[in-house]
């Protein structure tokens, strides 16, 4: 008897979930809204579908209706993986710790 | 590429977010966990391009759409002040929010390309995940827009709320399951658009009702259901770095809203019913305002902490409204010099989203060593001669602790009442979110100092 794929995405699904609980019980609360916008830059990943979207078909279907919604999202989750790291990056890099010469 | 190969890729992509999140466990290791991040995306976006084997036209538009939006992405990222964070963030939501909508269409009508079939013969499996992305992604994209708007003040704070408001989302909700049965067994198009769009009301009709005050816990809702939609898009793609990244993003704002709503005391269906506290019950406290206060300048408060061994700064919201954290920082640098030993405590509600306070203090080059959350400190209050209370009001009140009736009672608060003397930097006595007065202002320790924050800190700054 095969196992339909479903069950294994849904089990890698339900790991990560778990994955995500303990992995984000440990991020210390000072560092809880870097924590939001890299979050928010990795959901952007959603790319890699407007990627397969956009360029699907040969060149005369690029202008579809399909393609140009993948399009728009790629111009979206761009915006949101930039800005998101590039933002994150700019917030850590101003935690310090107390200079000891103090 | 085999497919096969590109589920690795896609794999080790997903192990590298969990890695750029466990980063964060620690502000030293938090950049290295940042640069993970990026590497993940960097195989995704790579290995997607070159799985399509398209390079000409097709890959020149992507490459131009890739950089108009990078850029405009890394303007934002380099321009916003730290003070606007929330705002930037419930933006970002809306846009990825509004991407898994747009993936979602593009699924729809050329089913062809993820292998779910062919218009009009779209696997139901496929059809259900589809629809559950679209909708959670239209809800995010709308609720997302209302709390910008709140945010940026571009709309009022205060909840709107009208008769019936809950049985109509309930009713909508029910509509959309009812539109996803109808979508699997005739796979009509019209049907798809009226799903999204249902969805986009229900975005707007889910936030309206919640206050200014309760928007960390909006934010962290709208974080979760980015990455419910994101994740409902990765089943109907089968693709595993989205699935991996969904259920994280999903769970870390599922946390995030929890722990704000632990720090108010309120269940979570409580916020989200909302309509709490804002207008309606500030009238309350206009009888209490007659009572005496201690009303001091900044002279005074400068005598009281120079000659203090300790002082615990509580910061909250009004500090960055008033944009007081470096002047703040300025004035501990003098009082250090007096050999003072200063700490600062943050309560988890403080700011208008989670972490906001010690973002800003890290802004103002204030070490985190010397930032402490509100059970590491809260012992300490008993121990210190003055508590400098700047922006924050409602996380000080005692009444949390003494009045049932309060509406904030039994939230957590921080013990500013039991330091020898306390410091309120106000703009006047009128009572905070919560609509309540703080008693804490007439007690007999206390000295209220009536000025903006920042122009009081500089002041205080000057007469050490």
């Amino acid at each position: 008897m095969e196992i339909d794929p479903f069950i294994f995405r849904l089990s890698i699904f339900i790991l990560a979930i778990f994955v995500g609980y303990y992995v984000v019980w440990s991020v210390t609360p000072s560092l809880h809204t870097p924590l939001m916008s890299v979050t928010n830059a990795i959901s952007s990943v959603i790319i890699v579908g407007a990627i397969v979207a956009a360029l699907a078909g040969d060149n005369v279907k690029i202008f579809g209706t399909a393609n140009v919604f993948g399009f728009l999202a790629i111009v979206l989750a761009a915006v949101n993986i930039f800005g998101g790291f590039l933002v994150t990056h700019r917030m850590l890099a101003m935690y310090k710790k107390k200079k000891k010469d103090k | 590429m085999s497919a096969n190969l590109l589920a690795v890729f896609y794999l080790i992509s997903g192990v590298l977010f969990i890695l750029a999140l466990r980063g964060l466990s620690s502000p030293e290791t938090s950049r290295q966990g940042n640069f993970f991040g990026i590497i993940g995306m960097a195989i995704a976006i790579g290995v997607t391009i070159i799985s399509t084997g398209n390079f000409s036209t097709g890959f020149v538009y992507l490459l131009i759409f890739l950089i108009v939006g990078g850029s405009i992405g890394a303007y934002i990222a380099f321009k916003i002040p730290m003070t606007a964070m929330p705002e930037l963030v419930a933006g970002f939501h809306s846009l990825v929010g509004l991407a898994a909508v747009f993936v979602a269409i593009s699924a729809f009508l050329n089913p062809e390309v993820f292998n779910l079939g062919f218009p009009g013969k779209i696997k139901i499996a496929s059809l259900i995940e589809m629809s559950l992305g679209a909708a959670i992604g239209a809800i995010t994209f709308t609720g997302s827009i209302i709390a910008f708007l709140k945010l940026r003040g571009l709309m009022s704070g205060s909840p709107i709320t009208f008769i019936g408001q809950h049985f109509l989302n309930l009713a909508l909700g029910i509509l959309i399951l009812c539109i996803v049965f109808f979508l699997c067994n005739t796979q009509q198009e019209y049907l798809f658009w009226s799903l999204i769009a249902i969805a986009f009301l229900v975005g707007v009709l889910l936030i309206i009702p919640i206050g200014g005050a309760d928007m960390p816990v909006v934010i962290s809702m709208l974080n979760s259901y980015s990455g419910w939609a994101a994740a409902g898009i990765g089943f109907t793609l089968e693709n595993s770095a989205l699935i991996i990244t969904g259920a994280l993003v999903g769970s870390s704002g599922a946390i995030l809203s929890y722990i704000m709503c632990k720090g108010m005391n309120r269940s979570f269906f409580n916020v989200i019913l909302g309509g709490w506290g804002a207008s309606e019950e500030s009238s309350k406290s206009s009888s209490k305002e007659q009572k005496p206060v201690k009303n001091g300048n900044a002279d005074d408060a400068a005598f009281l902490m120079k000659n203090a061994s300790s002082v615990i700064i509580v910061p909250g919201y009004g500090m960055a409204v008033a944009q007081a954290q470096h002047a703040l920082r300025e004035m501990v640098d003098s009082l250090k010099k007096n050999g003072v030993k200063v700490s600062y405590a943050i309560h988890p509600v403080a700011g208008r989203m989670p972490g906001h306070m010690n973002v800003l203090l890290a802004e103002a080059n204030v070490p985190y060593d010397e930032v402490f959350e509100l059970e590491d400190i809260n012992n300490d209050f008993a121990n210190c001669d003055v508590a400098y209370v700047i922006g924050a009001n409602d996380v000080t009140n005692p009444v949390a602790k003494t009045d049932p009736q309060s509406p904030i009672y039994g939230m957590p608060i921080l013990d500013v009442e039991k330091s020898k003397s306390v410091l309120f930097v106000k703009r006047s006595l009128s009572p905070g979110y919560a609509g309540i007065d703080n008693d804490l202002f007439y007690r007999e320790n206390t000295l209220m100092l009536f000025a903006d924050a920042k122009k009081m800190t500089e002041d205080i700054t000057k007469s050490l």
